[in-house]
């Protein structure tokens, strides 16, 4: 077990080291790779029809937002979305507060590049009035983050550690939220 | 294991408005528990993996593929299967299907009828557009959907009318 374990905390050692040295807006660089993930992609859309797998295909049954984010009256997400992952193939991913962000709020990253990321981030904190350390705790504890790390059968993780991810927010955070090069 | 542990592991809930519990793995599908220990079997199996809606429930008024949820999840709470909706055939989207013949083999319509309950619980009358964006997840392989669409306009009107019978 220690051979096994010994390689990947040095791993990740050396990643936390890396991220040290990173200046605030490398270390969202390297963060925005995993919030670009197709998966996180999926829901983080511009339209009302949330996406699936890896190649972003339309939500099968013509699935929709909703006026709330968690789908139409009569198919709402959690007609089908459990709070844990179906453990069968193809069965429904899952975990608590499963839904798109609201129709009001459409937190859509698809398309932008790293600084009109950067800023959008931002400006939703702004806007919800809440302090930009926010952003840490959230990629640190909300369910639908952590669930990238545990997507369930047949469903790949993003190529980052979870750790190392939340380091590099906290890092674009501590060191100013710079959006400039 | 002691009478308190399984008390703990005993899971409380309402089955068309009579007490249900259930004592083994808490995260057993919801339709077997229907199905095999409360014999409740107008919720059908189809797909296994909440694709097709034949499944279709209720807990506290929203709908739910059985298939894939856990009977924990019911816990404390009210279901409604399709034969809660009445016990008389009185409920109007019941009368509907009676009166336009809706199916044509039948079984994906117990899950065709309680998401279109459903629906009519939230929209009371819905536009075309309303119903594909409910129902669109449950299939039926003869094609009934023009008539699907025909039976929850016309069970919206007699729920207008005066609901049930």
């Amino acid at each position: 077990m220690i051979r096994l374990l010994f390689p990947s905390m040095l791993t990740a050692a050396a990643a936390f080291a890396q991220t040290a040295q990173m200046s605030s807006f490398e270390a969202f660089q390297k963060a925005a790779t995993v919030i670009r993930h197709p998966r996180c992609l999926n829901c983080h859309i511009p339209g009302d029809q949330p996406l699936v797998g890896l190649n972003g295909d339309g939500h099968p049954m013509l699935v929709k937002r909703g006026t709330d984010g968690q789908g139409a009256p009569g198919l709402r997400c959690s007609t089908c979305h459990q709070e844990t992952n179906g453990e069968l193939p193809h069965s429904p991913p899952g975990t608590k507060g499963w839904q798109l962000p609201t129709p009001q709020n459409r937190l859509a990253w698809a398309g932008l590049d790293d600084q009109k990321l950067c800023r959008g981030i931002l400006n939703v904190l702004k806007k919800g009035g809440q302090p930009r350390d926010k952003i840490a705790d959230y990629v640190n504890s909300d369910p639908r983050v952590l669930w990238a790390w545990d997507p369930g059968p047949g469903r790949e993780k993003p190529s980052m550690d979870r750790l190392e991810f939340v380091e590099l927010i906290r890092t674009w955070i501590e060191k100013g939220a710079s959006c400039a090069p | 294991m002691d009478l308190s542990e399984r008390e703990e592991r005993v899971i409380t809930f309402q089955v068309n408005s009579k007490a249900a519990s259930f004592d083994d793995d808490p995260s057993t599908p919801l339709l077997w528990v229907l199905r095999d220990n409360l014999q409740l079997t107008g919720t059908k199996y189809g797909c296994g993996i909440a694709r097709c809606g034949a499944c279709t429930v209720h807990i506290d008024g929203e709908q739910v593929r059985s298939c894939v949820t856990p009977v924990s999840r019911a816990a404390g709470r009210s279901v409604t299967t399709i034969e809660g909706l009445s016990s008389d055939l009185s409920h109007p989207v019941q009368r509907a299907w009676l009166e336009l013949q809706t199916p044509q083999c039948g079984y994906c319509h117990s899950g065709q009828m309680m998401t279109a309950a459903a629906l009519l619980n939230k929209i009371p009358n819905p536009t075309d557009a309303d119903i594909d964006d409910a129902m669109s997840a449950n299939l039926c392989r003869c094609g009934t959907y023009h008539r699907i669409r025909a039976s929850v306009h016309r069970a919206a009107e007699l729920k207008a009318g005066g609901g049930r019978r």
